[in-house]
């Protein structure tokens, strides 16, 4: 490993013009880390509504406060984009996409994560 | 047990023995939970729903449901596995040095293990109760 660095080294991420199939890639990848560290939310949320009354209320209190609800909202569409990411992986593994048709997936990606996750928080404001 | 190492083919040799030292394994698994995910995601969103508005006794009452819990608890299940297999993939793109890659994946582990844990003993007490 020592020789690596007077090694060539073939082109990376930088060198590369975006592009709508390449960054929805990376955006999976950061979703992905995103909804790793959320996880921590998660087990907050549930350990203090296991704690009791008294210890979820500060918790409820603050998902219910305005930056609460930006992390909640982040996250929500985290998961949603990740969700339709990995469905685009499945037609992948199919041996389908690939063609052309890799850019209207990956437009219906973006697209649909926002529209679903939009979709999620008006229903979360009507059922409430 | 069928062939003796002299008699292993390349194919028997690389099995088992890809970077993260298991062959397809991951690649499976990773599908199975993605797989696992979109329903359990569905359903637990339906029980966040359900907490949407309540205070905290009353939310709290809604986990503690047993179809709730169970819901909450394979979704916490699947999605652990899932991310702690997808955090070693991006361990393993983006940090070469052995000694730090392995504390990396070390922690990867612990990490996810401790939050299944916690998340499965949570719903657990609520729906078992004090």
């Amino acid at each position: 490993m020592t020789e690596a660095k007077t090694r060539p080294l073939s082109p990376h991420l930088s060198i590369y013009k975006p592009t709508i199939t390449m960054t929805m890639s990376i955006v999976h990848r950061i979703t992905g880390m995103g909804l790793y560290a959320g996880t921590l939310l998660l087990a907050i949320w549930l350990i203090a509504a296991a704690s009791g009354a008294a210890a979820f209320a500060p918790v409820q209190h603050f998902i219910a406060s305005p930056f609460g609800r930006i992390i909640l909202l982040g996250y929500t569409w985290a998961i949603i984009h990740h969700a339709l990411g990995g469905m685009r992986h499945f037609i992948w593994d199919m041996g389908a996409g690939l063609g052309p048709e890799r850019m209207v997936l990956a437009r219906l990606t973006l697209i649909g994560s926002l529209v679903i996750t939009i979709g999620l928080w008006v229903l979360g404001y009507a059922v409430r | 047990m069928n062939s003796t190492s002299t008699m292993k083919t390349p194919m028997k040799r690389v099995r088992g023995l890809g970077s993260a030292h298991s062959g397809t394994e991951h690649f499976w698994r990773q599908r199975l939970t993605a797989l696992a995910n979109i329903p359990l995601t569905i359903g637990f969103l339906c029980v966040v729903y359900a907490t949407l508005g309540k205070d905290a006794d009353a939310a709290r009452a809604v986990l503690a449901r047993p179809f709730d819990a169970f819901i909450i608890g394979l979704f916490v299940i699947s999605g652990v596995i899932h991310m702690k297999i997808g955090m070693q993939v991006i361990i393993e793109d983006y940090i070469h040095g052995e000694g730090s890659k392995i504390i990396a994946l070390a922690l990867n582990t612990l990490f996810s293990l401790a939050i299944g844990a916690a998340c499965v003993f949570a719903v657990l007490k609520l729906t078992f109760g004090a």
